[in-house]
């Protein structure tokens, strides 16, 4: 075979790539976002200020923390009484799972900040009752109402969650687990958890990073989180760059994530790939 | 001392006046971002599908942001940022210019971005389950581009995306309360005051988390409306 007849068989070469309305308007959004980008940088390094660092940045990492164990807190309380409310929901019992629905639906309808501000502010004018039954400690601290309100709040929707992903589980895996003659405790364990697990993945993911977002609003009810000590540095120093310092955390702390969740689901989907 | 009846009445000694204007400024700043953000976001969404490689990242970038950043910080960006940038703009004109950037305008802004790089995502995925056939048929018998998508593919992308743009309608509901933080009269906003001044908080918050619950009941049957006019009888399968 000579050269000429071997290079017959490759693909022709791909034609230029010219410059069309789409890729000129592409370039022009891209450039955009660079500028964008280093607009923030340049306006970060040219308002760095020692003396400002050394006195507030210490608390933004304070902030970072009480941020992360309230959504680490309040996902697994969450998670605990997302259970028998999932239950309750899956239940042919008429009054088990309208009253499971009811809480869902309330949860899930509302706010998230006016459920805080219910909670914080609302349960304060019961304050009589609740130092009689000695719950006044728990509620007179923002601290406890924001974790209360949250953990109910991210209940409803994992409860949400789980629901679903039992109820994808084919129901053939039960009756092939039942006749194998495990008991239905088994069952959910050995059996529909763990294929479950693979589908919950995902909305359980978004559901953390929709708590980290939401944890935000804490900042209202005068818990200093990472918003709450941003706004507390703004309202010191009157500098922008306090916003700025906060979008570029929060923004790390998505991503992070984000990449992780993705890094997990291919993971546990190892098996399936073709 | 008034009774929760009397305080939820209409007129000077109720608050149900006020809460009922709360209630319109919700609705009515939902219903200002909705078109903006759903334009924004098929914009993004037809960016993030394209053939053309910067135009795709340059969708992304958008997304990745706005999803990324909570509700509430993007909103304190756009209020303060926006109040700022404006003020150092109109002095260059004008030393002693002072802005006030209106609470509206700025949760508008701030709820439009975040809707629209949600909204870009279900119009991603819808994009994707509409066959390349539909885009060759419409080529094959003729039309531009532009009306292929007009008239071929925006009829069953619509249908496809509804059920998430629902979804989002709710949130962007939801999402308004955070307004009433940098001053919007919004129905938290107009409790909490009514909770302020009379001292029964857990009546009027707990009568805010109802309004909330009868505008998405309302809504729900809204779209469930929307959705059946949508449903094309003849194209079921």
């Amino acid at each position: 075979m000579s050269a000429a007849e071997a290079a017959d068989d490759l693909p022709p070469p791909l034609p230029p790539r010219g410059w069309s309305g789409q890729r000129i308007a592409g370039t022009a959004l891209v450039g955009l976002w660079v500028l964008v980008g280093l607009g923030l940088v340049w306006f970060l390094v040219t308002s760095w200020k020692l003396p400002l660092v050394e006195k507030y940045g210490p608390g933004y990492l304070y902030g970072l923390g009480v941020t992360v164990g309230l959504v680490a807190i309040s996902i697994v309380i969450g998670a605990v009484l997302s259970i028998p409310v999932a239950l309750g929901r899956m239940s042919k019992n008429r009054v088990f799972s309208g009253l499971a629905y009811a809480y869902v639906y309330f949860f899930r309808g509302t706010p998230l900040l006016a459920q805080t501000f219910l909670v914080y502010y609302g349960l304060g004018a019961f304050r009589p009752e609740l130092q009689s039954v000695g719950l006044w400690w728990f509620f007179r601290e923002a601290w406890y109402c924001a974790i209360f309100a949250f953990s109910l709040n991210t209940a409803a929707y994992q409860a949400e969650m789980l629901r679903g992903a039992i109820e994808s589980v084919p129901r053939g895996q039960w009756e092939g687990a039942a006749s194998l003659g495990l008991h239905k405790m088994q069952i959910m364990r050995k059996i529909i958890l763990p294929q479950a697990a693979i589908v919950a993945l995902r909305p359980y993911g978004n559901e953390v990073i929709l708590m980290v977002k939401g944890s935000a609003i804490v900042s209202i009810i005068t818990v200093y989180d990472l918003m709450g000590i941003t706004r507390f540095t703004y309202s010191r120093t009157f500098d922008f760059q306090s916003y700025l310092w906060a979008a570029v955390i929060y923004l790390m702390i998505v991503e992070t994530l984000r990449h992780g969740i993705e890094w997990i689901e291919r993971r546990l989907t190892r098996h399936l790939k073709r | 001392m008034p009774g929760a009846w009397t305080l939820l009445s209409w007129g000077p000694d109720g608050w149900l006046d006020d809460i009922a204007y709360g209630a319109f400024i919700t609705v009515s700043l939902a219903l200002a971002t909705l078109p903006i953000g759903l334009a924004i976001g098929f914009l993004v969404a037809l960016a993030k599908q394209s053939a053309e490689p910067s135009l795709r990242l340059a969708g992304n970038v958008y997304t990745t942001i706005f999803r990324g950043l909570p509700e509430l910080l993007t909103l304190f960006l756009v209020y303060f940022g926006g109040q700022i940038g404006l003020q150092k703009l109109f002095q260059l004109f004008d030393p002693n210019a002072t802005v006030d950037v209106s609470a509206f305008v700025s949760g508008m802004i701030a709820l439009g971005v975040v809707f629209s790089s949600y909204a870009s995502e279900v119009f991603m995925s819808a994009f994707k389950a509409i066959p390349k056939g539909q885009y060759e048929g419409g080529h094959a018998v003729g039309l531009t581009s532009w009306q292929t998508m007009r008239l071929v593919v925006l009829p069953q992308l619509i249908r496809i995306a509804l059920p998430g743009l629902a979804n989002l309608w709710l949130i962007l509901l939801k999402d308004t309360a955070l307004v009433s933080v940098v001053g919007l009269s919004d129905i938290l906003r107009q409790t909490s005051i009514a909770a302020r001044v009379t001292k029964h908080a857990f009546l009027f918050f707990g009568f805010a988390t109802l309004v909330y619950l009868v505008l998405s009941i309302i809504s729900s049957f809204g779209i469930n409306a929307i959705e059946r006019s949508v449903d094309n009888k003849d194209m079921r399968r």
